[in-house]
Parts: C-alpha cells; structure tokens; sequence
C-alpha cells in the first residue's frame, strides 16, 4: 500500500524525521536528544530547520531563554521552585539572567550543551536540512552555517518523510 | 573483566547512551563493555538501547548511586 503510494521508496523502519521550529536554548534540546539518540541506535535520522529553529544550524549559537509568557518554567531556588510573573519577566535583563541560570544548571547537571549535541550528530551522519525559503525570510546566508547541511524545501522533506517511520514536528 | 570501560559517571541524558555507543566501537563483535554512570535513567535506557540495537544487557546493578551495565556487543 503506502510502498506504492509514496513513488516506490520504500518506509525505512529504522528512520526518523523531526521538523524543528524553535530555536530557543530549552527548545533546542528535544530534537538534538532525540536526533543523537536515534542515531546511536541504528535509525538513519534527518532534521528539517525551518523558522525560529533555522538558527539552531548558524556556526555561532547564541541561544537563550525566555520566561515570559512561560507559566512553566519554574527555576529549582531556595530549597523549592520559583517562577517570574510576566512583568518581571518583561524587565530588560531578566531573560539575560534566566539564560545564565539555565547554562549554570545545565552544566551543573552534566546534560550536554547544544553544541555538543548538534556536534554529536553531524558525527553521527544525521541529515541536517535548511529551509531555503527560512533563509531567504530572514536573510541567512550559507556560509553563516555549519558545513555539512544540505538546502531544501518542503517538497525535500515530505519526501522523506514519507520514507521514513517516525516522523516529529517539534 | 570487560574489553572495554566506560566512565559516564555525572552525566545525563542522552550522554551515557551516545558516549556508549561510540566507545562500542573500539569493542570487537561479541566483546563487553562496562559503563558506569549516576544517571537513574540510564537503566531503562539501556535497556530500550539493547533491545533496538541487538547488543546484549548482560547485567546491570546499583552500588552506592553507581550504576553499572555490562553490555555484549552485537556478534
């Protein structure tokens, strides 16, 4: 069934494709663990940058966090977990320490940093795709980018993602 | 004694399993290799990772926050 329909290529049962569109530090960590992860048990995984998730490929990462407008996100303090009230959040500077924050526990909890995540899985033959139309949008040029990625559009990814058995949207 | 050894000690998720997986390269078919790591989730993901990849969960235990996997490679 679904072998003919996608033009004769088959679904490749160990394969992955994850659409990432945010590209913001907490953002950024879902589809590079699960990139990496996969990759390092046998799955041929390709990920698709479009928007805000475009960024996550510049060689230069300057990525940061955000509290504001995020009822979530509650930072372990003082023996219990704090959160910001937006206008706090709004306040210049604040993202700038939630940012340093959020580095501190990251190192401090032995979790990987996104560079070297995304350096685990350029290793790892992950496909990495940019989104032309993104980089037109917003102006990137390829040389701004980590080598190694291809270009594409839409049309590139559904392709894969027709062949491919799990297919995310982060 | 495995063939190889794997300190992942203080590391978290995904580390232990991607630094396994590369260092299950230096382990030839049908060798072990021991890993030691703090994360808690590592012992479900081991186990997950072994049942994916064909490489043997030969045994797992827990000493004082330790974890310790012995893992057979794929022969």
């Amino acid at each position: 069934m679904s072998d003919e329909s996608n033009g004769g290529g088959a679904i490749n049962p160990h394969s992955m494709s994850i659409i990432v569109t945010k590209g913001s530090l907490d953002w950024a960590y879902p589809p590079f663990i699960l990139s990496t992860t996969a990759a390092a048990m046998g799955l041929d995984v390709t990920m698709f940058f479009t928007f805000y998730g475009l960024p996550l490929l510049l060689k230069d990462l300057d990525l940061k966090v955000t509290s504001l407008g995020n009822t979530a996100m509650k930072m372990p303090m003082m023996g219990g977990h704090m959160g910001m009230p937006n206008i706090v959040s709004a306040i210049p500077g604040v993202d700038r320490m939630a940012t340093t924050m959020m580095k501190n526990l990251i190192k401090k909890k032995g979790v990987a940093s996104i560079d070297e995540l995304r350096e685990l899985a350029v290793e790892a033959d992950v496909r990495l795709i940019a989104c032309q139309m993104t980089m037109d949008l917003f102006e990137y040029e390829l040389e701004d980018m980590i080598g190694g990625i291809e270009i594409g559009g839409a049309a590139t990814y559904i392709e894969v993602a027709t062949q491919s058995h799990i297919n995310l949207f982060i | 004694m495995a063939d190889q050894v794997l300190d992942a000690k203080g590391l978290n998720c995904p580390l232990p399993i991607l630094k396994a997986k590369k260092a299950l390269k230096d382990v030839p078919a049908g060798g072990t290799l021991e890993i030691l790591a703090t994360d808690p989730g590592a012992v479900a993901d081991f186990q997950a990772f072994c049942r994916t990849t064909g490489n043997e969960l030969v045994e797992h235990s827990e000493e004082g926050g330790v974890y310790k996997f012995l893992l057979r490679k794929k022969a």
